[in-house]
């Protein structure tokens, strides 16, 4: 146990020397600059950078979200817009169709009349040629007839008969 | 008892010169703490991804966890210069505070393996190293006018507790975490001197080892944390223009 104190002490002694101190401070002072340089700078260097990073992102996040927003709105506004377009286009569509529609029945019924009408015109004509044709048949014939009985002899009993037929009639249109 | 026997490999006299002595096994470890300490860094920061994962993640975790230690005492806009120190000052501290803890090498009667900050001169040396940057940026970044007036503040004659505050900030800060790392090796080498004695030894050791092991982890992890966070503490003394 002696020893031990004797050590302690000993130990103690040992360990102001001027050497190991100028030797730690140098050590010390070596490795604060090397580290500085080579672990420390970059490392810290790399976290600042990081940190731009994020702020950065964080920055470009918030305007392209703004952007998004942006760009929602307004296709809502065009989606709007084209409806309300479509919707006019369709109602014009209708429209116009309306009136072709009534258009066409318009002008078929026009020419269903015209038809109609050329029909009509043309059963008067060949009604009237038919007439016409009947009629220069029986003059015919009439003068055929009349010829023909004049032709005939007059029986003098026939004459006289005929002559007062004639009188008769005139007497009784008069 | 085992390296309480054991010689620290001195180097007297270097270069002929009378007051330079060295302790070779802290030369050594803190050669090995800070180079692992470099590859650690180096490695989590090649090939850096916008997207972190693995190592990355945990290196910016490590800086954000300092960036909180130094938000809780001064505003950013001035904290903002002293997150290189504080990454560096914890993770040489972490790093330097496990060397010991995972093993102590022992080369025939020589200790050359233990932690570096188990060792009075290697601590002082960082805390007078941070005390003397608080005073370089208290008259860097508030003038030499302002930071003279800290010292009267707020009643003038509260100078001569202040000048003493400042040494004795420095003599807390280096031997609170000297004393805890050296402390635990110690009980690390009884309990190892006591796993040599025999096969019940060995027994009786190893569940307390274990758990001094775990115990010292945390502690260096702690002591790591509160270097650094009096570390800004006493840089916001002297940076900040209200306290």
């Amino acid at each position: 146990m002696q020893g031990f104190a004797a050590n302690l002490v000993l130990g103690a002694e040992g360990g102001l020397l001027i050497g190991d101190m100028i030797v730690q401070l140098v050590f010390f002072l070596g490795l604060l600059a090397l580290l500085g340089k080579f672990a420390w700078g970059p490392l810290m260097k790399m976290m600042k950078d990081r940190e731009d990073y994020v702020a950065n992102e964080i920055n470009t996040a918030e305007k392209s979200r703004e952007e998004a927003h942006r760009m929602q709105r307004e296709a809502s506004d065009e989606l709007k817009a084209t409806r309300q377009d479509a919707q006019k286009i369709i109602e014009d569509a209708r429209k116009t169709a309306g009136e072709q529609e009534r258009d066409i029945l318009d002008s078929a019924r026009a020419e269903a009349e015209r038809l109609k009408e050329s029909a009509r015109q043309e059963i008067e004509q060949e009604k009237e040629k038919a007439v016409q044709a009947l009629k220069d048949q029986v003059a015919g014939m009439s003068v055929m007839i009349a010829s023909k009985v004049i032709e005939k002899e007059l029986s003098e009993k026939d004459q006289e008969a005929l002559i007062n037929q004639y009188i008769d009639e005139a007497g009784e249109k008069r | 008892m085992n390296s309480l026997n054991h010689e620290a490999p001195i180097y007297e006299d270097a270069f002929g010169i009378g007051w330079l002595d060295f302790n070779l096994s802290n030369v050594l470890m803190m050669f090995v703490a800070s180079l692992i300490v470099f590859i650690l860094g180096v490695a989590a920061t090649r090939n850096m991804k916008r997207y972190p994962k693995g190592y990355q993640n945990f290196m910016e975790w490590l800086i954000d966890f300092i960036k909180g230690i130094i938000g809780s005492n001064m505003d950013w806009r001035t904290g903002r210069l002293f997150l290189p120190l504080g990454l560096t000052l914890f993770a040489y501290i972490f790093v330097a505070n496990m060397l010991g803890v995972v093993t102590n090498g022992v080369v025939g009667h020589t200790l050359w393996w233990k932690s570096p900050t188990a060792d009075p001169g290697i601590t002082l040396t960082l805390a007078t190293l941070v005390v003397v940057l608080s005073h370089y940026y208290g008259v860097k970044l508030r003038g030499g006018k302002e930071y003279a007036k800290g010292f009267v503040r707020p009643l003038p004659f509260l100078l001569p507790f202040k000048i003493i505050e400042e040494f004795s900030n420095t003599l807390t800060l280096g031997l609170r975490l000297y004393g805890n790392i050296y402390a635990g090796e110690i009980l690390l080498s009884l309990l190892v001197g006591l796993a040599t004695t025999g096969v019940g030894g060995f027994l009786g050791a190893t569940v307390p080892m274990v758990a001094w092991m775990g115990f010292s982890t945390f502690i260096g992890f702690i002591q790591a944390f509160i270097f650094v966070m009096l570390t800004m503490v006493y840089m916001s003394h002297k940076v900040s223009e209200d306290h």
